[in-house]
């Protein structure tokens, strides 16, 4: 076997090497279901069955995608200019934190309260990110273990706040603080965990990024400074103003997921673990899958949003630990990355 | 003569949408230099991968010394008696030499010490002079590519292909190299040699192959080729080989460099104080060694890098270190990376040229980029330079390094620059596309502006400046008329000896 390299590889190519390997990922992962006494098809059947076939599916999908949704929107921004955030989920925690802050300790009028936690939020995961971005920008440390590291400080600042000084007066032996008012919910589909406004605001930002990306000047000198950062120094574009700019969107994006998933569905600050279920780390994929373009997240937070729902149900009706998601999405980022190397070259069977 | 060492019949090599070697046959005898001349795209480079296995041919056969082979990959090459000195040294530079060439050959245990008895056997056989024990990152292109003839021949090549070998070499030391394929030779080795450089190349063979499109146009023993004939059979018409410059127009003091200090990325002395100046209208050649302050003296003009000490103004004014800034004021920069600082690749052809004034009008409407601005300017460019892309929406990593460079020119000479700063314009470029380059710098000189030149081949200098300066080790000498100093002269103060 020999492979070629294509200097152009068509769209169609990158679609069908995708698509192969999200194949092979199912695969090996149906292996897995297999090893635990599972038939892969009937688990599959059951992940497929519980969540497309089925209304209350649907809404966890939804419910799913719309953290997926923000959060990957930045990423993929994000990764596009070269600025590797593996700290979207820190970022969201802190989000939810400065949005807590907000509906619980500042008296702000009630028609105020909601947009007060939702700027709140987007800030403190803004600048959540910035410490990594001007670290980088500053002294070149390397963003991937900044953010990475910056995770773990978020989630030990949240798990501080509801054991001490946020701790709920309610909470007896629980650890969350306390409930927010009504006003400072945000609406969601009636009998639903659907917090709609957020999703809409994602799928506004999805679009409005992929025309700032394609359309904008400031898109432009994104993607000068992302493509080639010699380029950018040689034009006197600011590389370093520039990546400032995009960890504010998305540090500021996962900021608002942090926000939907409090203000939406738990309606107060509680654990990391309950809060998020890994959204920062499964957006990478959903942002790797949309390969630089916004607007394809659109189609690629639904996708794992999907699997994030079956994994719910495997959990229920077939008894696996919910963590199989992980070992899902890891699987899948694998495949996805090792396929890398077939979109760019052609194989080449003998001699 | 006997029977050829190595016999190529009816190579051919087709890529999509490309014949890149089309039935090309050809022969070395033992104790020959064969010269393997083309313009970029006639199919050398692919010649070359396939005789050393990285690619195989889709028709023809290889003979060593009369049997039929296939060559699979570098291993098989190697096995077979055929050498490679590629064209930028692939070595480990914080190894030693002796580590280096032992990579692949050595015994498990100690193989550095074993073969260096034999290095130097091999070194002194032909007149190789290295030093088996020193770190490769010590030393100077012409000892590295020492380092790699060695290594071919510990591998027991008995054909060696040299890919232009003295496209990083002063003259001296490209003196020196010939003297060793001379011996090479006289030891009854086939050599293939490519070069750019016709008088190298009449200098040194003992017979010349002129690849054009992928087929062999021409072979002919050496005595029978002139300078002339050669590029004429190269290009497919005729070139001249005169000084380019004529009557030139000089006008006010632009560009004055008084006593410039600048420390280069590792914090080392680059520039020890340069002290020039350049007139509107005029061409100054700088020449040099790579790695001898050019960069850094071409990175202070363009805004990149900072002065330690020293003045620099243009046209009278302090020079500002902002690329952007300096743009608008008339610096043209002709970066020496086309792929890495003068284009990004995976844009548009369209982008590209619009790199330096996409923020501005017609291009940019407030925030809003334009797409039609983009696509009228690319078109008119794309037709005055004649850049051959397929459309102006290809990227333009897709695109040949002539025609990256047309980009670039298209785009920085847009307007009317003051100053170019052009580093190895042509480094590279086939004939026809070296042609228009020194076309239009003349033709910018004659609207006024004033142009650095920066280059490593010294019959471009020669050909073009109206004066030659040299830099070596951070300090200039000259500059000198261009009628004033020879090139054997220009040799000699880039190695810093005295003129």
């Amino acid at each position: 076997m020999r492979l070629e390299p294509l200097a152009n590889p068509s769209r169609y190519r990158v679609l069908g090497v995708t698509l192969a390997a999200l194949g092979v990922a199912f695969v090996l992962v149906g292996g897995l279901f297999a090893a635990y006494g599972l038939h892969p098809l009937e688990a599959y059947r059951a992940m497929l069955s519980g969540t497309l076939l089925d209304a209350k599916g649907w809404q966890e999908i939804l419910r799913r995608s719309i953290p997926l949704l923000l959060i990957g929107v930045g990423l993929t921004l994000a990764f596009r200019t070269q600025f590797f955030n593996i700290g979207a989920e820190g970022q969201m925690l802190v989000g939810a934190v400065w949005a807590a802050g907000v509906a619980l300790f500042v008296p702000l009028p009630p028609w105020l309260s909601l947009p007060g936690m939702v700027l709140a939020g987007a800030l403190g995961g803004a600048l959540w990110c910035l410490v990594a971005a001007w670290l980088k920008s500053r002294l070149s440390v390397n963003e991937i273990l900044t953010t990475l590291m910056l995770n773990y400080v978020a989630q030990s600042l949240v798990i501080f706040l509801i054991n001490g000084p946020w701790k709920g007066r309610d909470a007896r032996g629980y650890i969350y603080s306390d409930r927010f008012a009504e006003y400072q919910q945000l609406a969601a589909l009636p009998g639903t965990n659907v917090h709609w406004p957020t999703l809409l605001l994602g799928v506004l930002l999805a679009l409005f990024l992929q025309l700032m990306l394609t359309r904008t000047t400031l898109g432009f000198q994104m993607r000068v400074v992302g493509e080639n950062p010699g380029a950018a120094r040689y034009l006197g574009i600011p590389g370093g103003r520039v990546i400032l700019w995009v960890a504010l969107i998305t540090g500021g994006l996962a900021g608002l997921a942090g926000v939907g998933e409090i203000a939406g569905i738990h309606h107060r600050l509680i654990e990391p673990g309950q809060l998020s279920s890994g959204y920062g780390f499964t957006a990478i994929i959903v942002a790797w899958l949309a390969r630089g373009n916004p607007a394809l997240v659109l189609l690629t937070a639904p996708l794992m949003g999907l699997i994030l729902a079956g994994g719910d149900l495997l959990k229920v009706s077939l008894n696996m630990p919910f963590r199989i998601v992980d070992v899902f999405s890891g699987v899948m980022l694998m495949c996805l990355i090792a396929s890398e190397v077939f979109v760019r070259n052609r194989v080449r069977w003998g001699r | 003569m006997g029977e050829p060492l190595l016999r190529l019949q009816n190579i051919t090599k087709r890529f999509p949408g490309v014949v890149a070697n089309d039935s090309v046959s050809l022969e070395v005898y033992p104790g020959e230099v064969l010269a393997l001349l083309g313009e970029n795209g006639a199919g050398k480079s692919t010649l070359i991968s396939i005789l050393y296995g990285l690619y195989r041919p889709d028709e023809g056969e290889i003979f060593i010394e009369g049997r039929p082979v296939k060559i699979a990959s570098p291993l098989d090459a190697l096995r077979l008696g055929i050498g490679l000195v590629p064209q930028h040294p692939t070595l480990v530079g914080r190894h030693t030499v002796a580590e280096n060439l032992a990579l692949g050959i050595g015994t498990p245990l100690l193989p550095a010490r074993r073969i260096v008895p034999l290095i130097e056997r091999i070194a002194q056989g032909y007149g190789l002079h290295i030093d088996p024990k020193a770190p490769v990152h010590q030393l100077s292109p012409g000892e590295k590519q020492r380092v790699e003839i060695v290594r071919a021949l510990l591998r027991g090549a008995k054909v060696l292909i040299l890919d232009e070998p003295t496209s990083v070499l002063t003259p001296q030391e490209a003196e020196a190299l010939f003297q060793v394929m001379r011996e090479l030779k006289a030891a009854g080795k086939s050599l293939i040699f490519i070069s750019h450089k016709l008088e190298e190349v009449l200098a040194i063979a003992d017979r010349c192959t002129v690849l054009r499109r992928g087929r062999v146009v021409s072979s002919l023993p050496t005595p029978e080729a002139s300078k002339t004939k050669l590029a004429q059979m190269m290009v497919g018409r005729s070139v001249s080989f005169e000084r380019k410059r004529a009557n030139p127009q000089m006008g006010e003091v632009l560009l004055r460099v008084e006593d410039l200090q600048v420390r280069s990325g590792r914090n080392l002395p680059a520039l020890r104080g340069v002290s020039f100046e350049l007139c509107a209208g005029e061409i100054l050649g700088i020449a040099g060694v790579a790695g001898n302050g050019q960069s850094e003296l071409v990175e202070v003009l363009a805004g990149l890098r900072k002065m330690e000490g020293g003045m620099v103004r243009l046209a009278g004014q302090p020079l500002v270190a902002n690329p952007a800034r300096l743009f608008a004021q008339g610096v043209a920069h002709i970066p020496e990376d086309r792929i890495h600082m003068g284009t990004v690749p995976s844009m548009s052809v369209a982008e590209n040229l619009a790199l330096r004034t996409f923020h501005q009008a017609p291009f940019a409407r407030g925030f809003l980029s334009n797409p039609a601005a983009y696509a009228a300017n690319a078109e008119a460019r794309v037709k005055e330079y004649a850049v051959a892309t397929p459309s102006i929406h290809t990227p333009s990593r897709l695109l040949s390094g002539g025609n990256i460079q047309k980009v670039i020119l298209a785009r920085e000479l847009a307007g009317q620059p003051r100053l170019i700063l052009a580093v190895h314009p042509t480094y590279g470029l086939d004939i026809g596309a070296t042609e228009q380059v020194h076309r239009v710098l003349l033709e910018k000189t004659y609207q006024g502006a004033g142009v650095l030149l920066v280059s490593e081949d010294l019959e471009e200098l020669l050909s073009l400046s109206d004066r030659i300066a040299v830099l070596y080790q951070g300090r200039l000498r000259g500059p000198y008329p261009v009628g004033q100093i020879s090139r054997e002269q220009v040799g000699l103060l880039m190695t810093g000896g005295e003129a």
